[in-house]
């Protein structure tokens, strides 16, 4: 192992190197120390969290090719960054997520198959929100971030911070985002009113085809400075670095100690969507570079080095992962269309008007088809 | 003449080059418009040829998009602004109404904002949820904004080069799930002769029932007066192509004919433009009305997950139900 140090600025807190190597601690600039202490168990769990999370996003993608799903968001290179951030979340921590964050949404235990129906058509996303502290995902770029702000200045009004076990807020976002207001605003509220939150941005290096250099010219960590709080860079590809990161972070919120920003530096080895055409704008050869920092192999070559896991657990990982990804593409073959009806539904908590008309006046339009060839 | 048949992205995207070549103070501007060539590829190798500073990829930022570029414009410049789906428009609604649409105004004519604001409108693409709605409304309702709508390959290519000439502000609404719907477009006739930008146009003659549509529903209307024609009912289709002023000079005419009149929109009902549509066709043709001009529209809800998007656009059928009650009264 490694000796521990402290990142020169704008470079990244690492605690696992891409040839899977441990360091041990690493001192950020004002002295927070991120460590992790894990057993064996627990190395290997994480191990196993990102094999999932990879081959049930993968099962997706190929779902969507064969026209299942109408559109991805693939999280291929960005596994660490989410398994690393949404392990270290207690479970009365709240997450915002955006559109891509399905190995957060599988760290806070929500059935895989949820965001499949929101990609399908057949719903908006199916879960509950309150019951997984995890909000819906959010299209409309850098919106989620206000919205963790307000949750996370309520979870101050109530009192809920200043203690181990206080609640703390995560936002995420992309590097896009940042340019946005919403986002901007978000940093601002967040600082005034030193809201227990943690803007999680995972800098995949694009916002669709637009490289990072379309929207800042500083390294995106450094922005915080500028709205009175914390910023930190972390090895997005590094799992027990972004573990470490998220965990002082949460719980410098949890203490009521405010606002943090983390930048995941990472990188979307795919396509942006399924919509998306990446050979316009990005070269091979960057792609390549990044695959020799896999989040996934370099866990592995720390296992395998230090013999905390045989060549019998990675098949049995391997194997579980297979079956899930089976059980999860049997059934969103079996995802039923919505019934026409319930476009109806949920437009007010209690009813309308105008909508219940609207709604009768479908139900007979429909019903004038039945027996017809429609 | 050269007319060639084209989809109405490949007509959009040699209309923004024709304006690009006419005028160096035209500049496109949006996020993913350069390399990519935008997210349906509009602007399609308009960066190569044009420059990156003819041709700006933005951060991502709707407000900015439109607020830098009324800086632009008061600056002399005409930018071409694309958001790159309806939903994504409304960060950039406070700049787009209360200061795009009032620069003239307040400025007492000093301050012109010749620009055009391209958003890819309307559902039927079976899209996740914000990349489907049909936001003309808001749009319309502010005064200084004008609003307009294309149909076809043809009225794209020259409405949009007709946009980017016009002094005013204006919203530029291209029906989405029409990009790849091809049709004749004489590339050689000038812009000067081609149908006026703030002008309906009657694309189909009757005299049972006039139809009043406008961008994506055009051709719906149009396929149900062909399957209408079957069942012996002649209908009349009128293209509105401008929301804002709307032009009702022809379709006063064809009510005055048939007597009766259905308004079809994408949009939700309630408060929509086809209640104002109606209440306009009411108080002109009062006398000459069969029946009340009824609306086909989307329902008062959000836009619905992709695989029930189908009952609630309106199509085909919906529109021919409303002719047979139009013809109940
Ligand atoms: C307000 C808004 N504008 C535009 C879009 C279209 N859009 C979807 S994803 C995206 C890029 C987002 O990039 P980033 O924030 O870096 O996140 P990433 O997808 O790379 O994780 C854009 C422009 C949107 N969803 N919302």
């Amino acid at each position: 192992m490694a000796k521990g140090g402290s990142p020169p600025d704008g470079e990244l807190v690492q605690l696992l190197t891409p040839e899977g190597e441990r360091i041990e601690s690493v001192t950020g600039s004002d002295g927070t120390v991120y460590r992790v202490d894990f057993t064996d168990e627990e190395y290997r769990g994480l191990y196993r969290d990102l094999v999932i999370v990879r081959k049930l996003d993968a099962e997706a993608t190929a779902l969507q090719r064969q026209g299942e799903l109408g559109i991805w968001a693939s999280l291929l290179g960005q596994e660490a960054a989410q398994v690393g951030s949404g392990r270290a979340l207690k479970p009365q921590d709240m997450a915002f997520p955006t559109y891509r964050e399905h190995g957060v949404l599988y760290c806070r235990g929500i059935d895989p198959i949820m965001p499949l129906g929101l990609f399908r058509g057949v719903d908006q996303g199916g879960w509950d929100p309150n019951e997984f502290k995890f909000n819906m995902y959010t299209i409309v770029i850098g919106a989620q971030t206000l919205h963790a702000t307000g949750y996370a200045m309520g979870v101050t009004m109530d009192g809920k911070t200043g203690t181990d076990d206080g609640e703390a807020v995560i936002a995420y976002f992309g590097d896009g985002a940042t340019s946005q207001g919403d986002v901007n605003e978000a940093f601002i509220w967040a600082g005034v009113f030193n809201a227990p939150l943690v803007f999680f941005c995972q800098n995949n290096q694009y916002a669709i085809s637009e490289p990072l250099e379309r929207q800042t010219r500083i390294p995106l960590y450094r922005r915080a400075a500028g709205f009175g709080f914390p910023g930190i860079r972390v090895d997005g590809n590094d799992v027990l670095a972004s573990y470490a990161v998220t965990q002082a972070a949460l719980d410098h919120a949890r203490l009521g100690q405010g606002p943090t920003m983390i930048e995941a530096y990472t990188y979307r080895m795919g396509a942006h969507t399924t919509s998306d055409d990446p050979t316009r704008y990005r070269i091979a050869s960057e792609v390549e570079a990044w695959q020799a920092k896999d989040p996934i192999l370099r866990v592995r070559a720390f296992l395998e080095k230090q013999q905390i896991a045989d060549a019998a657990f990675f098949a049995e990982v391997d194997e579980q992962a297979k079956r899930e990804a089976v059980h999860l593409r049997e059934r969103v073959l079996a995802m039923p269309d919505p019934e026409p009806v319930t476009i109806f539904d949920h437009v007010y908590p209690h009813g309308s008007p105008l909508v219940d008309e609207e709604r009768e006046r479908f139900t007979r339009y429909q019903a004038s088809f039945e027996g017809s060839a429609h | 003449m050269m007319a060639e048949k084209l989809t109405m992205g490949k007509a959009l995207n040699i209309g923004l080059r024709r304006s690009l070549e006419r005028d160096p103070k035209v500049i496109i501007m949006g996020e993913d418009v350069g390399k990519l060539g935008g997210v349906f590829r509009i602007t399609d190798g308009l960066q190569k040829d044009f420059g990156d500073d003819r041709v700006i990829d933005t951060p991502l930022a709707e407000s900015g998009i439109i607020g830098t570029a009324i800086g632009l414009a008061i600056r002399g410049y005409r930018p071409v602004c694309e958001i790159q789906f309806d939903g994504f428009v409304y960060p950039a609604y406070d700049q787009i109404v209360s200061q795009v649409a009032k620069m003239h105004y307040r400025s007492q004519g000093k301050v012109r904002v010749p620009m055009v604001i391209r958003i890819p409108f309307g559902g039927g693409i079976g899209a996740v949820e914000h990349h489907s709605e049909s936001p003309e409304a808001y749009f319309a309702h502010t005064a200084g904004l004008k609003v307009v709508s294309c149909s076809s390959p043809e009225d794209a290519f020259f409405m949009i080069q007709q946009s980017i000439e016009s002094d005013d502000p204006i919203v530029f609404l291209e029906p989405k799930r029409r990009y790849w719907e091809k049709g004749e477009v004489d590339l050689d006739l000038d812009l000067s002769a081609a149908h006026p930008l703030h002008a309906s146009r009657t694309v189909r003659a009757g005299s049972d029932v006039t139809v009043l549509a406008y961008g994506p529903m055009v051709r719906t209307a149009l396929d149900a007066a062909a399957a209408a024609e079957e069942d012996g009912r002649s209908l009349e289709v009128i293209d509105l192509r401008t929301l804002s002023p709307l032009d009702l000079a022809s379709a006063y005419e064809s009510v005055r004919r048939t007597g009766r009149c259905v308004v079809v929109h994408e949009a939700p009902s309630n408060i929509g433009l086809g209640a104002e549509l109606a209440a306009r066709i009411t108080e002109e043709c009062f006398y000459s009305l069969e029946s009340p001009v009824l609306r086909v529209t989307g329902f008062d809800t959000p836009y619905p997950a992709a695989r029930v998007e189908e009952e609630f656009l309106p199509d085909l059928d919906r529109v021919l139900d409303a002719v047979d009650r139009s013809f109940g009264w």
